[in-house]
């Protein structure tokens, strides 16, 4: 079947026919010969790896087993191995996973959906990364399973997947915000707690999305780069946890009867020379209803 | 497909109990070099399903980490021993997924 200018892959998915027949359109034989050997897709994807491997904040010198989720023609694993460590890839395209072994990629290769979930045993893994892939998850068709559930799926699998403490993170484009609380919802239900950190939020040709997600351990997340002469008024992280906090700061004033408030009421008063209860640790402290 | 992602490995298909270890019936093998190191061994052995390392005949020796020749022999098994063509089959519902350049077909079918 030939579709300008792509030809249809020989390897059909049984399960979600429509967007990664899409996938497997863009990414066939001569797609995927292209793609690797295109110098600046090169370079942009070992950027991409670099920086997901920084945010992954791995032991020093130490050679570790990791996971690469939509590892493609191997150009993101190149890098890991270059860095010293083992890996596996995985990915559903039979022609890109072909370039890969033709360039002899020193990880080993998984054909598979990452949408059915990842076929290992628990604990497994010291960290993931995955450089554009993730969003052929979120892509829905009515003949498919929905993709929240497959979103879910991944991520699930890949939770148990990870050794604790482990982290993961995808490099991903997102189509616009609804997409974005889609995933983080699903990577939240899953057991993961994490953000999103962007790199050189104001340029428009730089910028880049990392979601970084942490299995088990709760971590500080990392700061996104930035040039030099930004406006330091736009935030580069957004950190999501499970906790639903109440509206703290409504109209920049403190909330009403918090400690806070009570200090600078205090204070206040101090200043309009009001005779004012000197501050002990008694002040502000909470009292029981019936006080 | 080398012995250690084979050992990582199970069957995710939806239903399976235990998916692993998922045994191998190989047709084409080949083994590489390729570049020891100690300190990765040594992390990935309590990992491991070791039934299926013992039953290449190698045991496992309680002070393994500083046993060089030992973890060389780990490493030889794990990393430098590689299934070209074949499959893996589930020890629990018998599905099989074929091996075929290396690369194992983990695709399920709809109803899985």
């Amino acid at each position: 079947m030939y579709i300008w200018p792509y030809t249809v892959s020989a390897v059909v998915c049984h399960v979600c026919k429509c967007v990664l027949v899409l996938y497997l359109q863009f990414y066939n034989e001569q797609e995927a010969k292209k793609y690797s050997q295109n110098s600046r897709m090169i370079e942009i994807q070992t950027q991409m790896s670099e920086r997901a491997v920084e945010l992954l904040s791995l032991p020093e010198d130490q050679p570790c087993y990791l996971l690469d989720v939509g590892c493609g023609s191997g150009l993101s694993g190149d890098y890991l191995s270059e860095a010293g460590h083992y890996w596996v890839g995985v990915d559903i395209s039979t022609a890109m996973l072909d370039v890969a072994l033709q360039r002899d990629v020193e990880g080993d290769l998984l054909l598979g959906d990452m949408g059915e979930g990842l076929p290992f045993r628990p604990g497994m893994f010291d960290g993931c990364i995955s450089i554009s892939a993730l969003q052929w998850l979120c892509n829905a068709d009515k003949k498919t399973h929905s993709p929240p559930k497959r979103l879910y799926r991944f991520f699930s699998t890949l939770y148990s997947s990870l050794a604790r403490g482990a982290r993961a993170v995808f490099q991903i484009y997102p189509e616009n915000s609804e997409q974005l609380e889609l995933i983080t919802a699903q990577a939240m239900k899953a057991g993961f707690t994490g953000g999103m950190v962007v790199d050189y939020p104001n340029s428009s040709k730089a910028k880049k999305f990392f979601l970084c997600l942490f299995a088990g351990v709760s971590g500080v997340l990392p700061k996104g780069l930035c040039s030099e002469s930004t406006d330091r008024g736009v935030s580069n992280q957004a950190q999501f946890t499970a906790q639903r906090s109440r509206f703290k700061n409504m109209k920049g004033k403190s909330v009403k009867k918090s400690k806070d408030w009570i200090m600078e009421k205090k204070e206040r008063r101090r200043r309009q020379g009001k005779d004012v209860r000197a501050d002990t640790k008694y002040t502000a402290r909470h009292r029981k209803p019936r006080f | 497909m080398k012995l250690l992602t084979h050992n990582m490995l199970t069957s995710h298909v939806q239903g399976v109990i235990k998916g692993y270890p998922l045994i191998i019936k190989a047709t084409e093998v080949k083994v590489n070099e390729l570049e020891f190191s100690a300190p990765f061994v040594s992390r990935m052995i309590p990992k491991l399903e070791w039934s299926l390392i013992s039953a290449l005949n190698c045991t496992l020796i309680p002070d393994y980490e500083k046993d060089e020749e030992f973890l060389r022999k780990v490493h030889r098994i794990l990393l430098e021993v590689e299934v070209v063509e074949g499959c893996l089959q589930c020890p629990e519902s018998g599905r099989e997924f074929p091996i075929s350049k290396g690369v194992p077909n983990m695709l399920l079918i709809e109803d899985e």
